[in-house]
């Protein structure tokens, strides 16, 4: 009995751990005063309202949808065939190819964005856009391909071969039998890769130009000058967002079967 | 005057630097069942796939109806394979995984509808088309596998390890479903095995393969009764196999492999003798060994005599009293089950287990 407790406490102090910080950020976005504070100096859902007035929280939420969704379906583009290559040919040095591919989810962030803005932007003058995209779909790639791979690793290599035979040549064998069977991999890559493109701080750090932030850069600039709730609220909000997201592909696909 | 349906001409197939199938030569009678039997590695799956095209040949000819295949890619050799596996689309129902062909061909949906209702009922599969592959059991996904390989009408169907996948029940069923299919049907077809009893209980005539070699064709029973070589001797039950000494002493032959010899009281010029553990007289006979294992199979007891050339194997019916391990037992190899085999290629004595 002791130890049942013990261990309810260790679990529920965990989840604490976890939600708190949450449950924190949605009630002091609630507050009624103009300081972001905890608990909130009253209850009213003006500043939920408010984060939509701020003309530059617009323009950075536009820029990281594009981010997001932009750099993930060129990394789908890019990892798709890639995985397929590394699952079914016998490529020499396969093995380390994964382990490149995997480069900019190891290396930190910090010095991927140091590295972009110091050899792209400054001497090939990339514009910041340019660069974020870039930067963006290289992290999201090694989600790609491992998710995408994991889900052709289940599938028996002799159905393509069966199509074949049935008249299909290699690319409709590849569409017809193949895809279908890796859909629900590809679009749990897609959300993975959105989520984290679309939370992505240090990289994105580095490449911020005039009017050109990715939306929790804004945050972070905005909460330097102005120090209301609206930064709660919308983080706030972007979380609910997120937990939608995985709440739909858990019920769609079996999310955490890939991740 | 039969038509060929397949004809293999000096066909080579290799992966890299191993040859696996030397110059292979084979005709496929049209309309007949022919079994491709071999061990592991004799090259009977990687003929198959080069019937089927998943494999370039890197030499040699293959033609289909008398028409030169050899280049043409496997999508349009209008030969049915049916996979070990099975190999069915996980996300198409039964109906879909058996249209899959017809659709690619742009045939017209009424025309579909038939062929496919059509070939689900050959197989008895109608009440089940609707259902994805992975809730069908083992023996319904190979029935809906065939099925979607006979709706194409191919020249050919090739049948990998058909009945390996089964349980014994069910492939005794299988077994007698395929044999009906192809009667009815007409349809040529190929099947690889390495189960000498499947290769024997269905097929029209074998071919069985060793090492890329063709060792022997022809039907089951001259197979069985008359197997040319000491590969094909052991193949087919032949479990006592004894190269023929040079020297033949007082109108006796002596017999031996590794272990030591016997000499047996008639002449045999050839190069082996091979006898089935039912073709070994226990009991009697100018032999002596020692029983050094017994077991009940039902209808007999399938003893192991130790003797001065190692262990034989020696089946009894149950009607004669057991001899118990430890026995002493005379017994004879006689000449009227000895198979003589002039397998001059076969320098080796055979080895026992």
């Amino acid at each position: 009995m002791g130890q049942t407790w013990a261990s309810r406490l260790i679990i529920f102090t965990t989840l604490l751990f976890l939600v708190g910080p949450f449950i924190i950020i949605i009630f002091a976005g609630l507050s009624a005063g103009s300081s972001l504070a905890f608990p909130p100096d009253g209850l009213s859902l003006k500043w939920y309202l408010a984060v939509f007035e701020v003309e530059s929280f617009r323009q950075s939420f536009v820029l990281s949808m594009f981010l997001a969704v932009g750099g993930t379906l060129t990394a789908l583009v890019i990892g798709v065939p890639a995985a397929y290559a590394i699952c079914r040919y016998n490529i020499p040095g396969a093995e380390t190819i994964k382990i490149i591919v995997a480069a900019p989810i190891i290396v930190p962030g910090i010095i991927v964005g140091l590295a972009l803005l110091r050899y792209l932007v400054v001497p090939l003058e990339f514009t910041v856009t340019l660069a974020l995209f870039l930067a963006h779909t290289a992290l999201v790639l090694p989600y790609a391909v491992r998710v995408v791979s994991a889900s052709l690793q289940n599938l028996r290599t002799d159905i393509e071969e069966a199509a074949v035979l049935l008249g299909c040549n290699r690319l409709q064998a590849f569409t017809k039998v193949i895809l279908p069977n890796i859909r629900s991999g590809i679009l749990a890559a897609f959300i993975l890769g959105f989520v984290t493109s679309f939370n992505q701080v240090p990289v994105s750090l580095f490449l911020s130009g005039p009017g050109v932030r990715t939306l929790p850069i804004d945050m972070l600039a905005y909460m330097e000058i102005t120090y209301d709730p609206s930064v709660a609220a919308l983080s706030a909000l972007l979380a609910f967002l997120s937990i939608g997201i995985v709440f739909i592909a858990e019920k769609t696909l079996g999310f955490s079967r890939y991740v | 005057m039969s038509n060929i349906a397949v004809s293999l001409q000096n066909l080579t197939l290799a992966y890299g630097d191993t040859i696996a199938v030397p110059s292979l030569n084979l005709d496929i009678i049209d309309g007949e069942l022919i079994a491709l039997l071999g061990p592991s590695g004799c090259g009977k799956t990687t003929t198959m796939r080069a019937i089927a095209g998943l494999m370039k040949p890197r030499s040699g000819t293959i033609l289909i109806d008398g028409k030169d295949v050899t280049k043409t890619p496997a999508n349009k050799r209008g030969v049915g394979l049916v996979f070990q596996s099975y190999a069915l689309f996980p996300h198409l129902t039964g109906f879909e995984n058996v249209a899959f062909g017809l659709r690619l061909k742009k045939r017209p949906n009424d025309e579909i509808v038939q062929r496919v209702e059509a070939g689900l009922e050959l197989v008895g599969l109608s009440h089940l088309a609707t259902r994805k592959p992975s809730e069908l059991s083992g023996g319904q996904q190979q029935r809906l596998s065939l099925a979607r390989s006979l709706v194409m009408e191919p020249k050919v169907l090739l049948l990998d390890e058909p009945l390996s996948n089964l349980d014994a029940r069910l492939r005794l069923d299988m077994r007698t479903e395929l044999q009906a299919l192809q009667r009815q049907t007409g349809i040529t077809m190929v099947f690889v095995t390495h189960d000498q009893s499947e290769a024997l209980a269905l097929a029209d005539r074998i071919v069985l393969m060793k090492n890329g070699h063709i060792e022997q064709i022809g039907s089951p029973e001259a197979l069985y009764d008359s197997p040319q070589t000491v590969f094909a001797a052991d193949f087919v039950g032949f479990e006592n196999i004894f190269s023929v000494g040079l020297n033949t002493q007082n109108e006796g032959t002596t017999i031996y492999n590794n272990t030591g010899e016997l000499t047996l009281p008639y002449q045999a010029n050839v190069s082996h003798l091979a006898w089935r553990p039912g073709g070994v007289v226990v009991g009697s006979g100018p032999h002596k060994g020692v029983v050094t294992g017994m077991a009940f199979a039902g209808d007999k007891r399938e003893y192991v005599i130790t003797t001065s050339a190692g262990k034989i194997k020696a089946d009894v019916d149950v009607s004669v009293p057991a001899i118990q391990i430890g026995e002493d037992v005379f017994f004879d190899l006689p000449e009227s089950s000895a198979r003589m085999l002039d397998d001059k290629a076969t320098q080796t004595q055979f080895k026992h287990g």
